[in-house]
C-alpha cells in the first residue's frame, strides 16, 4: 500500500498556530514509520530553526550555499530619476539624491527595481542566506535548510528548497513538509503548495487561539486541512469544541505521555515504544490516503 | 533652515509622536518664513515592513536639516538620515511642538548619533 494522488507525488504540509505543539515530533515519525512502505521525503521548513534532524539518522548526500538576488546601486550608471524608489513595495530603496540607499533585509528579491530602472543602475547581485543539506538512508530523504544568522527573511529559502523538494521528488513519493510554526509569511510559503494540511494543536486556551488564527489562514489559503490532537487529556475541551462546532475534522489524538516527552528529549523517535502513538499515526496515514 | 518634527497631529499644539517612522505627521517649520507646514503621514499604518526608511525619505525630500522626535529613529532610518545629512534630536515625547522648538533652540534636547 502506497499513498499517492493522480500526480503519483502526495505533499503533505505539518504545520500549527502555536509553537511547540508536536509538528516535528509528528512530522519525524510520521517520516519513519511509513518509510518501510514507500518512499518518502522529510523536509525541514522551519529555516530559523531547523531541528528535524535531530531524530533522523541519515548520511549526508549533499550541500550547497543558498542565495538570493539583491539589487547592488552602480552610482556611475544612476540618474536618480527616483523609480527605483517607487516601484519598491518593502521601501528596500531609498533615492536620497546623491546616494541610492538599498537594505537587503527588506528586500523580497522582486526585481522590480532592477528591471525596471532605465539606466540599468540596480543590476541584481548573489547574496548568501544559508545552506540546505540533503541527507538520505535508503528510505527517507531528508532535506534541511538553515538561515545563516542575521538574515531576516525566511521566505526565499523557504521557496527555494521547496523547489529542490520538487526536483528530488520521484513518482510515489510521499512529501512530508515540517513548517515553521504561526500563520505568517513563512508558513503561507510553505504549506501554499501542500496537497493537505495537518494542524497540529493541544487542547489548552494558548492551543485553541492559536489553532483559530491557522484554520483563518488555511482558509484563506483554500486549503484542506485537519487538525491533529496532541497531549490530549491536558487542559480542557476547547479544541474539541470549536472543532465540533466548525465541522474541523480532527482526525487523531495523541494521548499526554511521559514516556513520549522522555524519549523526544533524548533524540528518539517515539512510534516504536508507544502504542498509542502508532494507532495516531496509522489514522493520520488513512487520511493522506483518502482522495 | 528648515526643521522637521513627529507629530500626532498637524499644528504647534500637537503633541510629539514619540514614533519615528510611523509617526502619524511629519511636520517641517521653515525658520526663514515662520510657516508650518503639515505632511500627513497616516497611511504609513499599512506598511508591515520599512516604515523607517520610508519616513525617513519623506524627510530627505523635505529638506529639512534637523528632526525632532521621541525615541529616536531605528537603526535603518538613522543611516539613512545620516547620509542625507539630517541632525536628529531626541526626547521631545511629551512636548506639544511649539514646546518642541523652544526646547531645542534652548539646547535641552539630545542630539541622536
Amino acid at each position: 500500500m502506497t499513498i499517492k494522488n493522480q500526480y503519483g507525488i502526495v505533499k503533505i504540509a505539518i504545520a500549527s498556530g502555536k509553537g511547540g505543539t508536536g509538528k516535528t515530533t509528528l512530522a519525524t515519525n510520521l517520516a519513519a514509520y511509513l518509510s518501510g512502505k514507500q518512499k518518502i521525503i522529510l523536509a525541514d521548513l522551519d529555516v530559523e530553526e531547523p531541528n528535524s534532524g535531530l531524530f533522523i539518522r541519515v548520511e549526508r548526500k549533499h550541500e550547497e550555499i543558498m542565495y538570493k538576488m539583491i539589487p547592488g546601486w552602480e552610482e556611475d550608471k544612476c540618474t536618480f530619476c527616483g523609480l527605483c524608489q517607487e516601484v519598491c513595495n518593502f521601501n528596500a530603496v531609498l533615492n536620497m539624491g546623491k546616494l541610492i540607499l538599498v537594505y537587503p533585509e527588506l528586500c523580497h528579491s522582486c526585481y522590480a527595481c532592477s528591471e525596471l530602472c532605465p539606466e540599468g543602475a540596480l543590476p541584481m547581485k548573489k547574496q548568501r542566506m544559508g545552506v540546505l543539506k540533503h541527507f538520505s538512508n535508503g528510505k527517507i530523504n531528508f532535506i534541511e535548510s538553515k538561515l545563516d544568522i542575521g538574515q531576516e527573511q525566511a521566505v526565499p529559502l523557504i521557496a527555494q528548497t521547496l523547489d529542490y523538494v520538487d526536483k528530488h521528488s520521484e513518482n510515489e513519493s510521499l512529501v512530508i513538509l515540517d513548517s515553521p510554526p504561526g500563520t505568517s509569511c513563512p508558513v503561507i510559503e510553505a504549506t501554499k503548495e501542500a496537497d493537505k494540511i495537518l494542524l497540529v494543536t493541544e487542547p489548552t486556551p494558548f492551543g485553541l487561539h492559536d489553532l483559530k488564527l491557522a484554520v483563518e489562514t488555511m482558509e484563506k489559503l483554500d486549503k484542506e486541512f485537519v487538525v491533529v490532537l496532541n497531549r490530549y487529556g491536558v487542559g480542557n475541551a476547547g479544541v474539541e469544541e470549536y472543532c465540533k462546532e466548525n465541522d474541523i475534522r480532527i482526525i487523531a489524538m495523541i494521548p499526554d505521555d511521559r514516556q513520549v516527552a522522555e524519549l523526544y528529549a533524548r533524540g528518539k523517535l517515539v512510534y516504536k515504544k508507544s502504542s498509542a502513538f502508532r494507532e495516531a499515526l496509522d489514522r493520520i496515514a488513512e487520511y493522506i490516503l483518502e482522495n | 533652515m528648515k526643521i522637521a518634527f513627529t507629530a500626532k497631529g498637524p499644528n504647534w499644539n500637537s503633541k510629539i509622536d514619540p514614533r519615528f517612522g510611523r509617526t502619524e505627521y511629519l511636520l517641517v517649520y521653515d525658520t526663514s518664513t515662520e510657516e508650518l507646514k503639515s505632511i500627513d503621514n497616516r497611511d504609513i499604518e499599512n506598511e508591515a515592513h520599512g516604515a523607517g526608511p520610508k519616513t525617513a525619505g519623506l524627510i530627505y525630500e523635505s529638506e529639512a536639516e534637523v528632526i525632532i522626535t521621541g525615541n529616536g529613529p531605528g537603526e535603518n532610518a538613522a543611516r539613512a538620515l545620516e547620509k542625507a545629512g539630517v541632525k536628529i534630536y531626541t526626547g521631545a515625547e511629551k512636548m506639544k511642538i511649539k514646546e518642541a522648538l523652544e526646547a531645542f533652540n534652548n539646547n535641552q534636547l539630545k542630539e541622536y548619533n
